[in-house]
């Protein structure tokens, strides 16, 4: 999964303010009111049709409910909403702009191809519930992504509804306990380990699970004998990232599996982390049970600032009938849905959403595999590792890393380089900002102390990671310097300094939440 | 491979400087019995024509909703969406950054989805409003869990007026969730006594307005029944448009609200990604599910925005956490944010009363059909017509007739002899005089 965690930050300890101009504004930074506050009533920036489908006025047959007070939506035109989007969306750093070096949340090129392909009348102008015949093109496109996913992973079935990566999770969990109680078998736990993504146990927990964290190991993999030790009958599955969120691959991983199957449990992967394997291993042939894979990860959906995601689940034989509506199936008369549990799909847990799945993202990874092909999905990954290993050479003597030896499509450092320097993680990260980079995913995994998690994928170029690791190293070295007093720590505290917000008051925002607009008089009477 | 930029040239540097002789000595961890030596079963690499070739090819073969008379509602509508909102969406800076973690670095993330919280609190007349969630069905079932955390109650009643869909999500998840729900049966236009079924174990009622067969009520009774024994009132909306034009939740007193939000900026997508909206009252922010974007000031005391009470989250709170939701609808959510702002209160008031107008007169006109009754007493602008019979046969003849002209709704309850000829009907203000014709002609055809 995607999520990280982040220390509150608080404050930064003041300092002179910038040189202050009459607008506010600073150059290409400009200030930008709330839609809300640039209301001029009755304005639209839509040309409604005046008379038009229906020409004469008409009996309204709102049964008498009809919305009187006023809803409080501003009036604004068209150039002024254009403006408006794109003054805030200068204010945003982007994959486009740079190298987003998040790890686990695989940030890499959106290829425009897939915008272009999902934005297809025949992909997107298709309503879910036309008639089978008149969307066979739109079936064969979920057809063709299974076939893909499927021989990617080796796995014989998949479920393609979820919506996103811990929706996916969601999906594997609730199949596994449905196949253990059409067996008769009622367990009670999850294992998971502790450097698992946090959806982890929130999924394990949402279908009724208990859940017991399995410690690592001193090479940062899971404990196989903690496991060995917590397996038992009453143990439901063990999840697992893999590779992990250390950025290593579980070398046990056979062993697990054997052990998990042994006490008759069921082997779930977190497939976050599929795009360091991708065609080069596939997760059948590590024992693994059910794996999700985050389509806006692997296969590069534009993360969107939060979303829409896609997490299909590929799932072993024994999950396969459990697996969630719809059904797609192969018919007499050509594609055809199976939309009830009954028939072929009786034992299945049901629906996970509304419709079919997230065809719009499945269009763009289609896309992506289509362009790649078997020989570039795999350099995909021999490159994202390659990458991931050249900033680790570059980097390990001036960051520490938490574990020694080659790593996957991440790198995992923790923050023993910063010790005595008064400098901590979040202050690196933050000085990191000022250089023109987002920071590394910080504080997570939850094994190491202070966790930098670096992730640069496969689309940065060689020179693009030689300017970032000598940033970081540059970095370091200040931070170095702050130990015998001679470095500014008072700048690292401050940064941020030349984004459009300096560092923001977190722990005020969560004590009173302020979570919408309310007009100014409203807002008098809410502080009284 | 022209989305990778190493060269070979790279490469050998890299890996020298690494210190191994091979790529393959990276995955010297992965056991050998797992390695796979060559490539897998699949298409080689293909430039952008060829994808395109192919992805066409594959588009070809649907019958685009626009390109012929379209009468398909059922929780996914089919509006225009004005030129600005997907070239704006389609800035890099929008369409390729991260979830707003870091929130220097994410203001316009971060204040459109602020924005965003506030056109659906305002739309829904409720308090507060999450930042997205996966679709109006996954709302439905993330509402029943939270008024389960809320009442500490484990059971809730679903109307026959939900949508389908929505019933059977709330179902799956209820089950491994170890909640139990009563869903009345599915039957359009006459009342159901849901208030009968609220006791002192009910965590919430879930009723959807307007109702899956197109009826709006009045809900302010049952809410009030709800609150005296306890229990919260859950509304559904499945087209967002329609609170343009009718009394909205907060107003008849509901607890929580979902939605789907497609309606607003985002295409058909045969059903997805699509944008489920979440509001509630203040009090309740703490179990609500999802991401919140709040408001607060930064080191110089200028507003700005963060992500906040984000200790209800699976990153922080793991299997604590309100919901193990991570990702959400981000861009569609924009996408939203951006015609409703065009719309504004007059657009999106003038607009609603469009739809209502084309459903209006296709209602009448497809009604005058004889054999064709209209079930609905009320309706914005989707409706339900009972067709002499067996309606999914009927659509397959229109369709094949060049008309998508409804859904049956046999399609979501199959085997229930007495939905048959139930038609569910949806005109937007795509629909064209022209277009209402054509559909009267041939249901008036396949019909005789």
């Amino acid at each position: 999964m995607s999520e990280w965690s982040q220390a509150l930050s608080a404050p930064a300890i003041p300092e002179p303010a910038p040189a202050q101009t009459i607008s506010g504004n600073r150059g290409l930074q400009i200030e930008e009111p709330l839609l809300f506050e640039q209301d001029s009533p009755g304005h639209c920036g839509v040309d409604l049709p005046v008379d038009f489908p229906v020409p004469a006025p008409i009996r309204s047959r709102l049964g008498g409910l009809e919305r009187q007070r006023p809803i409080g939506l501003p009036g604004l035109s068209e150039p002024q909403i254009v403006r408006h989007f794109t003054r805030l969306s200068q204010k945003n750093y982007a994959i486009d702009s740079g190298l987003y070096p998040l790890g686990s949340c695989t940030m890499k090129h959106n290829p425009r191809l897939n915008e272009k392909m999902a934005r297809l009348s025949g992909f997107a102008d298709l309503h879910p519930l036309q008639p089978e015949s008149t969307v066979q093109g739109a079936l064969e496109l979920i057809d063709t992504v299974a076939h893909w996913l499927k021989t990617l992973t080796g796995m014989p079935a998949i479920a393609l509804s979820p919506a996103a990566g811990a929706h996916g999770e969601l999906c594997g969990i609730m199949t596994i306990r449905a196949a253990l109680e059409a067996r008769g078998d009622r367990r009670l736990k999850i294992l998971v380990p502790e450097s698992a993504h946090g959806t982890n146990p929130a999924t394990a927990a949402a279908c009724g699970y208990e859940i017991e964290a399995i410690p690592a190991n001193a090479r940062g993999r899971v404990d196989l004998a903690a496991l060995r030790a917590r397996l038992g009958p009453d143990v439901a599955a063990l999840m697992l990232t893999n590779p992990n969120t250390c950025g290593l691959f579980e070398d046990e991983i056979l062993e697990i599996a054997a052990a998990v199957h042994g006490a008759g449990a069921f082997f779930y992967c977190d497939g976050a982390n599929f795009n360091a394997i991708v065609g080069r291993v596939r997760p059948a042939e590590l024992g693994i049970d059910a794996i999700h894979l985050n389509l806006h990860k692997t296969f590069s959906t534009p993360h969107g600032g939060g979303g829409p995601g896609s997490g299909p689940v590929a799932l072993a034989a024994e999950l396969a009938p459990q697996a969630p509506l719809p059904w797609l199936v192969h018919g007499a008369e050509g594609f055809a849905l199976v939309e009830e549990a009954q028939g072929p799909a009786e034992r299945s847990i049901g629906r996970l959403k509304g419709f079919h799945g997230q065809i719009g993202m499945f269009v763009r990874a289609l896309a992506y595999m289509m362009s790649h092909g078997a020989d570039g999905l795999k350099q995909v990954a021999e490159d994202a590792v390659l990458n991931a290993n050249y900033l680790r050479v570059k980097l390990a003597d001036a960051l520490s890393l938490s574990f020694p030896g080659i790593c996957m499509h991440e790198v995992l450092f923790d923050d023993r380089f910063l010790k005595d320097t008064g400098v901590t993680t979040l202050d690196f990260a933050k000085a990191l900002i000022d250089e023109g980079f987002h920071p590394m995913t910080m504080y997570f995994p939850l094994v190491v102390h202070g966790a930098l998690l670096i992730e640069p994928t496969e689309t940065e170029s060689k020179a693009s990671l030689d300017q970032f690791a000598s940033v970081l190293r540059g970095l370091a070295e200040r931070a170095q310097s702050c130990k015998t007093g001679a470095g500014d720590m008072a700048a690292f505290r401050a940064a941020p300094r030349l984004t459009p917000r300096r560092r923001l008051d977190e722990t005020a925002a969560a004590r009173k939440p302020v979570l919408r607009w309310r007009p100014a008089p409203l807002r008098q009477e809410a502080a009284e | 491979m022209r989305y990778l930029p190493l060269t070979d040239a790279d490469r050998t540097l890299m890996l020298a400087r690494i210190g191994v002789p091979s790529i393959d000595a990276l995955f010297a961890d992965v056991p050998a019995a797992a390695r796979h030596p060559g490539l897998l079963d699949l298409p080689l690499a293909m430039g952008e024509l060829e994808v395109e070739r192919r992805l066409g090819a594959m588009a070809a073969k649907n019958l685009s909703a626009g390109a012929v008379p379209f009468f398909l509602g059922g929780g996914a509508y089919r509006h225009h969406i004005p030129a600005a909102v997907d070239h704006l969406i389609q800035r890099g800076e929008f369409l390729t950054s991260y979830t707003p973690y870091q929130p220097e670095l994410a203001q316009g993330t971060l204040q459109y989805l602020f924005e965003f919280q506030t056109q659906i609190a305002l739309l829904t007349a409720m308090e507060v409003a999450n930042a997205s969630l996966y679709d109006g069905a996954t709302a439905c079932a993330e509402a029943v869990a939270m008024a389960g955390r809320l009442t500490r109650r484990d059971k809730a009643v679903l109307s026959g007026g939900l949508h389908p869909h929505y019933r059977t999500v709330c179902e799956t998840y209820a089950r491994f969730a170890g909640n139990e729900l009563r869903a009345r049966d599915a039957a359009p236009g006459g009342g159901e006594d849901l208030a009968a079924l609220v006791d002192e174990d009910t965590a919430c009622v879930v009723v959807q307005n307007p109702d899956f067969f197109g009826e709006i009520r009045d809900y302010s009774k049952l809410a009030e029944i709800c609150h005296q024994k306890g229990a919260l009132l859950v509304v559904i909306v499945t087209e967002i448009l329609s609170l343009g034009a009718i009394i909205p939740p907060g107003e008849m007193g509901a607890d929580i609200v979902a939605a789907e939000g497609q309606s607003f900026g985002n295409a058909l997508n045969f059903g997805g990604p699509h944008v489920g909206l979440f509001a509630s009252r203040e009090k309740f922010v703490r179990q609500m599910p999802g991401r919140l974007v709040g408001e607060t000031r930064d080191a110089e005391g200028r507003r700005g925005w963060v992500l906040t009470l984000s200790t209800r989250e699976q990153h922080i709170r793991r299997e604590k956490a309100t919901s193990n939701i991570c990702t959400n609808s981000g861009l569609c959510a924009l996408a939203f944010t951006i015609h409703l702002a065009l719309l504004g209160e007059a657009g999106l008031r003038g607009l609603a009363r469009l739809n209502h107008a084309a459903a209006v007169a296709t209602a009448e006109r497809l009604s005058g059909i004889p054999g064709v009754h209209l079930v609905n007493d009320s309706f914005f602008n989707e409706f339900t017509l009972r067709l002499p019979r067996a309606a999914g046969p009927v659509v397959d003849r229109l369709a094949e007739k060049g008309v998508l002209g409804g859904i049956p709704v046999s399609r979501f309850y199959p085997g229930r002899r007495e939905l048959e000829g139930l038609l569910l009907v949806a005109a937007t203000e795509t629909v064209t005089p022209e277009d209402i014709d054509r559909f009267e002609a041939a249901l008036g055809e396949v019909l005789r």
